[in-house]
């Protein structure tokens, strides 16, 4: 169905139809309980792939703060609660929104925001320890957001 | 303590980072020596709003790395320390002066010294750490060229002199002139910074005792420092451990030696009013 549409936006070209664009952090439609309804991409994530950023430690790492049992990954941390089970407990567009800007759904939690781009204090150059310079990118990318929303909606019990 | 004893204990390293989960904070008892007995648990000061009771980093550690700190002749430090003391009777300078020309007996002058720094100093108007107190000597005394912040030399002296103070409480003061820097250090460890948006507390006060991936998160006290990392195989200076810390977050850190670091280790000091200086400790 999305494959179609992209297809057929490119046939038609611009003006007829909306093209899947990807949405940039500071367009994101998020509701007030901080859930995100829309996909970041029009791509279907790929689970394999979210696994893969959520256990690696220079993308995603939530394992430095989630235990997740499904994941091989060595030293899961207890920082935040264990994600087995978390789409028992979330919705889709939650799962999207928590995994944007979790602030937005538990305020002040120590989940950093992987969507977001502005409102830092003293932003650095990635680990350098140096300002940043220009724009900043995301922690992680919105293809690699819905890579990881399809693989927390995996995670049943 | 000889290069073959050094060498040894940088093999160790390796299998004390990823040995079997650290021992839980436990209520094991610190005694170096066999007689210096070490207070690693303290009620904190009412000023201290988010922390009612200070631990010593040592009680996060494994009981490996613990180990290594109950005997002089295994702590990894000691070569370090052997360089400040060397250093300490070593002339430099347009003035022809040493600390000892001055200072005399390491012992008797710098017994107490370490316990009290971070301090306000009258003349300078400022606070000063105990990093700034012995470049002001080098460069104000000695004529000799200050030494980098967070160098060896520097980390090697503050070693020695901390040495001095060992099993004594740790108790800077935070009221009287002092105070708007301490004020100042406490805004900044509660500041969340970086493209990660953590402060100190986010990882130290409100975590202390979980794991974040293989780290076994403690207070961040620093009554240890300068410590021996297992990590590097050296000693680290205080704002240097500061200035890893924020880097982690994403940020832009602040430089060793300004006034932000300075505040800040005022600040964190306090935390740990009243648990015994354990320079130079071993850490992961
Ligand atoms: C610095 C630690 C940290 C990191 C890194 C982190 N989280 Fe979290 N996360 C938390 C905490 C703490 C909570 C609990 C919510 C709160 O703050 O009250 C949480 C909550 C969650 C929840 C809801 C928990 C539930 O009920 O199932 C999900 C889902 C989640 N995180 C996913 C992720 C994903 C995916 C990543 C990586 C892209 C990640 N987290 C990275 C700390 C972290
Ligand atoms: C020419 C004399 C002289 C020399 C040489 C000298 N100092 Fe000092 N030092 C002083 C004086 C005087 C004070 C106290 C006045 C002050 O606070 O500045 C002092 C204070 C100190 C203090 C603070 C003590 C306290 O109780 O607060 C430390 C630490 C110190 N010196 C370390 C050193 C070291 C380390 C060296 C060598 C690198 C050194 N000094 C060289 C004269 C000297
Ligand atoms: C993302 C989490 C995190 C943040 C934020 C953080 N630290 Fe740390 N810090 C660590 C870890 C992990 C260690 C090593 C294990 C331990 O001792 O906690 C550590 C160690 C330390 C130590 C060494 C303690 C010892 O006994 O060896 C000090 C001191 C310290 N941190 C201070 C700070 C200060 C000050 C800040 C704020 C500027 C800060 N940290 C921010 C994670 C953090």
């Amino acid at each position: 169905m999305k494959r179609t549409a992209i297809a057929l936006a490119a046939l038609i070209g611009s003006g007829t139809f909306v093209s899947a664009e990807t949405v940039t952090p500071d367009n994101v439609v998020m509701d007030e309980y901080g859930s995100i309804e829309a996909s970041l991409t029009g791509v279907a994530g790929d689970p394999a792939a979210g696994a893969e950023v959520m256990s690696s430690r220079g993308l995603g790492n939530c394992v430095a703060c989630h235990q997740v049992s499904a994941l091989s990954a060595a030293f899961q941390g207890n920082v935040g609660p264990s994600l087995d089970g978390a789409a028992d407990r979330w919705e889709e567009a939650q799962l999207r929104g928590i995994v944007s800007n979790a602030k937005m759904t538990f305020p002040d939690s120590v989940m950093p925001s992987f969507y977001k781009t502005s409102g830092f204090i003293r932003p650095g150059n990635a680990f350098t320890g140096k300002a940043a310079e220009g724009a900043l990118e995301p922690l992680l990318t919105a293809q690699q957001i819905e890579d990881v929303v399809a693989y927390l909606a995996t995670l049943k019990e | 303590m000889t290069t073959t004893k050094l060498l040894k204990t940088a093999g160790l390293v390796a299998v004390l980072a990823y040995a079997s989960s650290a021992s839980a904070q436990d209520d094991s008892q610190l005694v170096i020596n066999g007689e210096i007995e070490m207070i690693t648990e303290v009620a904190t000061q009412d000023y201290i709003g988010g922390l009612k009771t200070a631990y010593s980093g040592w009680r996060f550690r494994n009981s490996d790395m613990q180990a290594m700190q109950l005997d002089d002749f295994e702590n990894p430090a000691a070569i370090a320390v052997d360089e400040g003391l060397a250093s300490w009777s070593k002339v430099d300078g347009s003035e022809g002066k040493s600390c000892a020309s001055c200072h005399e007996d390491l012992e008797a002058s710098m017994a107490g010294v370490r316990a009290v720094y971070p301090k306000w100093n009258e003349e300078a108007g400022a606070v000063m750490t105990l990093a700034s107190q012995i470049n002001n000597c080098r460069t104000e005394q000695m004529g000799a060229e200050a030494w980098k912040y967070d160098g060896t030399e520097m980390t090697g002296m503050e070693a020695v002199i901390s040495l001095q103070s060992r099993g004594m409480p740790v108790n800077v003061a935070v009221d009287g002139p002092a105070h708007d820097a301490w004020l100042k250090g406490e805004e900044i460890y509660y500041t969340r910074y970086g493209q990660l948006e953590l402060s100190c507390a986010n990882c130290h006060e409100d975590n202390a005792d979980n794991y974040i991936r293989a780290d076994h998160l403690s207070q961040g006290q620093i009554n240890g420092f300068p410590a021996f990392r297992l990590k590097t195989g050296g000693l680290v200076q205080v704002q240097n451990r500061f200035k890893g810390c924020i880097r982690d977050t994403r940020a832009e850190t602040f430089k060793p030696g300004s006034e932000e670091f300075v505040a800040l280790e005022l600040y964190v000091a306090s935390r740990g009013n009243g648990l015994s200086v354990e320079a130079p400790s071993v850490r992961p």
